[in-house]
């Protein structure tokens, strides 16, 4: 973890001499536009560097920087180099306001990209559609951001509740049967895809014989596996995530509970499966995206990159996050020869990934109607121990195309309403 | 019904020991030294991590000894150090000079070993249920309660029947006249305080084995231990102990009426044991007021 | 206090308000922004609230944050819910926060020292699992949104304090302002002197037939309001309320900034709020190890500066 600060004291400096730079530019007014020809593109990136979600978020850092760093070996945006700014919100709504503030007002960032945790993705949100700053929302995943919230300014790359029940839930009633039980992480996020999961049981014909709300940061989940239990249901599924995830797991296992009654749930992440014993690593999941993925182009390529500045580890779907998020916006200020964001913000609008960075089978484009990042769901089974690589966690039996998971814009509740 | 509650009474009951564990480290400190450790749960992780970077050359069982010793030793280093220098002071300044350690202790594990959490595997002897209806009663919740009973009885036997132990509780009551008697008191504060760690170290190794092992791991383990010492009563031992399994009881039935309740439920228990007695229901009057 | 030390105070007190008044204009030089102010004076605000408390009547409540919180979460749903009115939404959040610590305090007065502490802190935290599990009402984790701070009206003149960050700045120096004002003015009162006594020897004021229990209950309501107002402006600050700003976390760093800059001075925990929010804004910007930093300077405040920054300054000042 010692690499990004290293090349974070650069940026630092550099911020310093830029915003001295800046300054000037101030004074000297009619040859602002001519003279920032040379200095380099910023993008702003908040993310939760300390705290629980503090390894997703640095994975997410690696990634953008290595798209960084792959795009200023290509000439960077519109031929000026492409400096990323990288701001830790710790965690807390209100020091992620004030970095998001602190890029777009002193550090004069063209692009924002955060936040993992969705209640911050969802404030910078509204300082950068304030300040009219195209943001890229790499890792929250509240359906709201691009729902009911949803803004002009803001796209999204990770996915929705929704997408991640739907891609889910046919498989879990195919294998299973019908009796489904939930433990659900008492917040925005759980409640949005157990919903999800209502809905799709009622399509299918399954049914929901309970759930059980668990705070975010629960460590001690017998109280609810006893109640399960109790229920006998055919199939149980795991919502919470991260840390909470790992706990609930290791403590299903324990209990002996995956002998009688299978596991399964939404979204699984690599992060939590390294972070469980072998024993521990069971169910059936869907990764936002997966790393062994035989045949399909560049994505080894992106494996070994990310390795290098992994510690030798492979990407996850965090890096991707990051890395996407990246692309995305030096791709469309490329091919708009613009840097103006409302018109980046259009023509983002259906921008379809190209296959180096999409990095994935299907189609993956921005949907027009709500900004949502049309990616592939991985529907699959965790692994107890990798056979070819010890990071090989989870069997991918299928690959979901994100226009046959996600919901039809009308049923999103966004409205995207443009300036002026 | 009835089922539910008792499994849940049982299960709140287990829970509460480990609180136990944790509340008996913090109480010694408190006790002997006036100090509120909010580090405490930052000594945990330590533990935690030391036993899972010990495992591989000295195995689950020698991890579980050999951590909580070396946390210990760092807890006694940091002692000497540092929170010594504000003994006799208003309890504010240990209060949060043990806060600024929480911070270096997190952001140090987290540097160490990595913001991802690690696999701890228990052996495989304690990794089942004991009984397919008390499924949830496994050998490792057996095992964890049995360690903290141990742990209970050996630090109640020293206090009682050790000359150390004897001072340390003498302490407790009148430090001042200690120190007239000749006794190093300096010393003993030094002793009692990597106990207290030594036992966060032991919480750490053991909330390992059905947690998942992070940096963050101890934040939400540390208000649970202050609670449990407030209800019994700051200054008494049996009374962190009763406070311990009170609380783990309250959220753990809490969990099966009113779930949304079952964390604020210690701390309205603690608010309302504090309104009808002022020093907690084993506390004596005088302690650290 | 001889009349150079206090011609010494003047001065400073003067340069004081001088840097808070030019603070949008010599912020950018510096490597600041306009937020980074509205930010220190919010949090400085709140320290020096709970210091009222603290350092001036020598009570140490660590659960401030629980009124603090409670203003920020009564102005949004104010404006939320009720009006769309700024001034409305930061009546409404003082008075939520307000009147909970008037009731709570009247629970607790009793209690002394390290219960104190503590039931402050058992208070704080139902309050913040109310929020974070009360989802229909307050968001729960993801936090109160969809309210924005509204457009100030004077006698015809509208000032956008949303889109203009100057604008904002100013009116949070107001806010400011009056409230330090009112509590410097209570200060100077016999209340306050009263105060002082109690934290002086609380034994001795009540023998001289103070009621000491009723002192610290008005002092410690008092504070909990300007508290609250913190909390309400902070609200306005990130145009979103979320649960952080009631746990206990948030009260341990109002105790350090007001330990950090000077429990025993008037200003004290403003700078401590303002070296404590730039330190770690710098810092974080730098390195993800801040927080090894900021311990370690916690740490080295309580072990060489127990008296603050302030506090040091003084007795050179005063030798």
């Amino acid at each position: 973890m010692k690499k990004p600060i290293a090349s974070g004291k650069i940026g630092r400096r550099t911020v310093l001499k830029g915003a001295a730079a800046a300054a000037v530019l101030q004074l000297t007014g009619p040859f602002v536009i001519r003279a920032r020809g040379e200095t380099p593109v910023r993008i702003g990136m908040v993310d939760p560097l300390t705290g629980v979600y503090a390894a997703p978020a640095r994975n997410e850092v690696i990634g953008a920087r290595l798209a960084v760093a792959e795009l200023n070996a290509k000439g960077g945006i519109l031929g000026r180099p492409i400096e990323l700014l990288v701001e830790d919100s710790a965690n807390d709504v209100g020091t992620g306001v004030q970095k998001a503030r602190k890029l777009i007002d002193r550090d004069r960032v063209t692009f924002l990209i955060g936040d993992v945790n969705s209640a911050i993705a969802q404030a910078i949100a509204q300082v950068a559609s304030e300040k009219r700053v195209l943001h890229i929302v790499s890792g929250g995943h509240t359906d709201t951001i691009t729902g009911t919230d949803c803004k002009w300014n803001v796209y999204r790359v990770c996915n929705t509740t929704r997408m991640e029940s739907n891609s889910v839930a046919p498989l879990l009633y195919k294998q299973y049967g019908k009796r489904w039980y939930f433990i659900t992480p008492d917040y925005a996020y759980g409640h949005t895809l157990q919903e999800g999961f209502a809905i799709d049981a009622k399509k299918l014909g399954a049914s929901i014989l309970g759930d059980e709300l668990a705070p975010l940061g629960t460590s001690d989940y017998s109280a609810y596996l006893i109640k399960a239990r109790a229920a006998s249901p055919q199939v149980l599924i795991v919502l919470p995530q991260g840390q909470d995830m790992v706990n609930c797991l290791k403590q299903i296992v324990q209990f002996g509970i995956n002998k009688a009654i299978p596991v399964a749930g939404a979204q699984q992440e690599l992060e939590s499966l390294e972070a469980l014993p072998p024993e521990a690593r069971i169910g059936t999941w869907m990764f936002e995206w997966y790393w062994k993925q035989p045949g399909v182009p560049f994505v080894s390529e992106f494996v070994a990159a990310i390795r290098k500045r992994n510690g030798g580890k492979v990407p996850t779907a965090r890096h991707w996050f990051g890395y996407t998020s990246v692309y995305s916006m030096a791709l469309v200020a490329n091919r708009e020869k613009s840097l103006d964001a409302v018109k980046l913000a259009r023509a983002l609008s259906g921008f379809e990934l190209p296959p180096e960075v999409k990095l994935q089978p299907n189609r993956v484009y921005y949907r027009a109607g709500d900004h949502q990042l049309m990616t592939s769901a991985f529907v699959g089974r965790a692994v107890a121990r990798g056979i070819d690589d010890p990071e090989d966690l989870f069997q991918v039996l299928e690959v979901v195309p994100g226009d046959k998971t996600a919901p039809p814009v009308s049923e999103t509740g966004c409205k995207v309403r443009w300036p002026a | 019904m009835t089922q539910l509650l008792l499994f849940n009474a049982i299960n709140g009951l287990i829970i509460g020991a480990f609180y136990v564990l944790m509340a008996l480290g913090l109480s010694l400190i408190l006790n002997l030294s006036g100090v509120i450790n909010f580090a405490h749960g930052g000594f945990l992780v330590l533990g935690g991590y030391l036993a899972y970077a010990l495992t591989p050359y000295v195995g689950f069982w020698g991890a579980l000894l050999i951590a909580p010793l070396l946390t210990a030793g760092v807890g006694f280093v940091v002692e000497r150090l540092m929170v010594r220098r504000v003994y006799g002071r208003d309890p504010l300044y240990g209060l949060l000079l043990t806060f600024g350690l929480a911070f270096i202790l997190e952001d140090g594990t987290r540097s160490i070993w990595g913001a991802q959490g690690l696999p701890v595997s228990i052996p495989a002897v304690l990794a089942r249920p004991l009984s397919s209806d008390f499924f949830f009663i496994t050998g490792y919740r057996l095992f964890m309660v049995g360690t903290v009973a141990a742990a209970v009885f050996l630090l109640f036997a020293l206090l009682r029947y050790t000359r150390v132990g004897i001072r340390i509780r003498a302490g407790t009551l009148d430090l001042d006249t200690v120190s007239a008697l000749g006794i190093n008191v300096r010393g003993l504060r030094s002793l009692n305080f990597a106990a207290g760690i030594f036992l966060a170290g032991l919480s750490g190794v053991l909330a390992g084995g059905q947690l998942g092992l992070e940096p963050t791991m101890g934040t939400g383990l540390l208000m649970p231990g202050f609670v449990a010492i407030i209800v019994g009563g700051v200054g008494s031992l049996p009374g962190t102990l009763l406070g311990g399994l009170l609380i783990g009881l309250a959220s753990g039935v809490t969990a099966v009426f009113f779930p949304s309740a079952s964390e604020a439920v210690i701390y309205i228990l603690m608010a309302v044991v504090l309104m009808v007695r002022p020093h907690g229901l084993l506390g004596e009057e005088g302690l650290l007021t | 206090m001889n009349s150079r030390a206090g011609a010494a105070r003047q001065a400073g007190t003067a340069l004081l308000w001088a840097a808070l008044l030019l603070a949008p204009y010599w912020l950018p030089w510096v490597g600041g922004y306009t937020a980074l102010g509205a930010r220190v004076l919010v949090l400085g605000l709140a320290a020096m609230s709970l210091n009222f408390l603290l350092g001036f009547t020598g009570v140490v409540s660590f659960g401030h944050a629980a009124y603090f919180g409670l203003g920020a979460y009564g102005a949004g749903l104010t404006l939320k819910l009720l009006a769309h009115s700024t001034p409305l939404a930061l009546f409404f959040g003082t008075l939520a926060g307000g009147i909970a610590g008037a009731l709570l305090g009247a629970l607790i007065v009793h209690l002394r020292g390290v219960y104190f502490a503590m039931v402050t802190i058992a208070f704080g935290q139902v309050f913040y699992y109310i929020a974070f599990r009360w989802n229909s009402l307050t968001g729960g984790d993801d936090g109160l949104r969809g309210f924005a701070r509204q457009p100030l009206h004077f006698a015809g003149y509208a000032i956008d304090i949303l889109n203009n960050g100057h604008a904002f700045y100013y009116f949070v120096l107001v806010c400011f302002a009056v409230t330090v004002g009112v509590m410097a003015l209570i200060l100077r009162s016999p209340l306050g002197r009263t105060m002082l006594a109690i934290r002086e020897n609380e034994r001795r004021a009540r023998f001289l037939g103070i009621p000491v229990e009723r002192h610290i209950w008005v002092a410690f309501t008092l504070s909990c309001f300007f508290t609250s107002l913190a909390g309400a402006l902070y609200a306005m600050v990130n145009n979103f309320a979320d649960p952080m700003g009631l746990h206990w976390s948030l009260s341990g760093d109002l105790v350090i900034m007001a330990v950090m800059g000077g429990m025993r001075s008037f200003w004290g925990p403003l700078v401590g709020a303002a070296v404590f929010v730039v330190v770690q804004d710098f810092l974080s910007s730098i390195t993800t190890n801040w927080m090894s930093f900021v311990g370690l300077l916690i740490v080295l405040v309580v072990l060489f500066f127990p008296r603050g920054l302030l506090g040091l300054a003084q007795r050179r000042g005063e030798a």
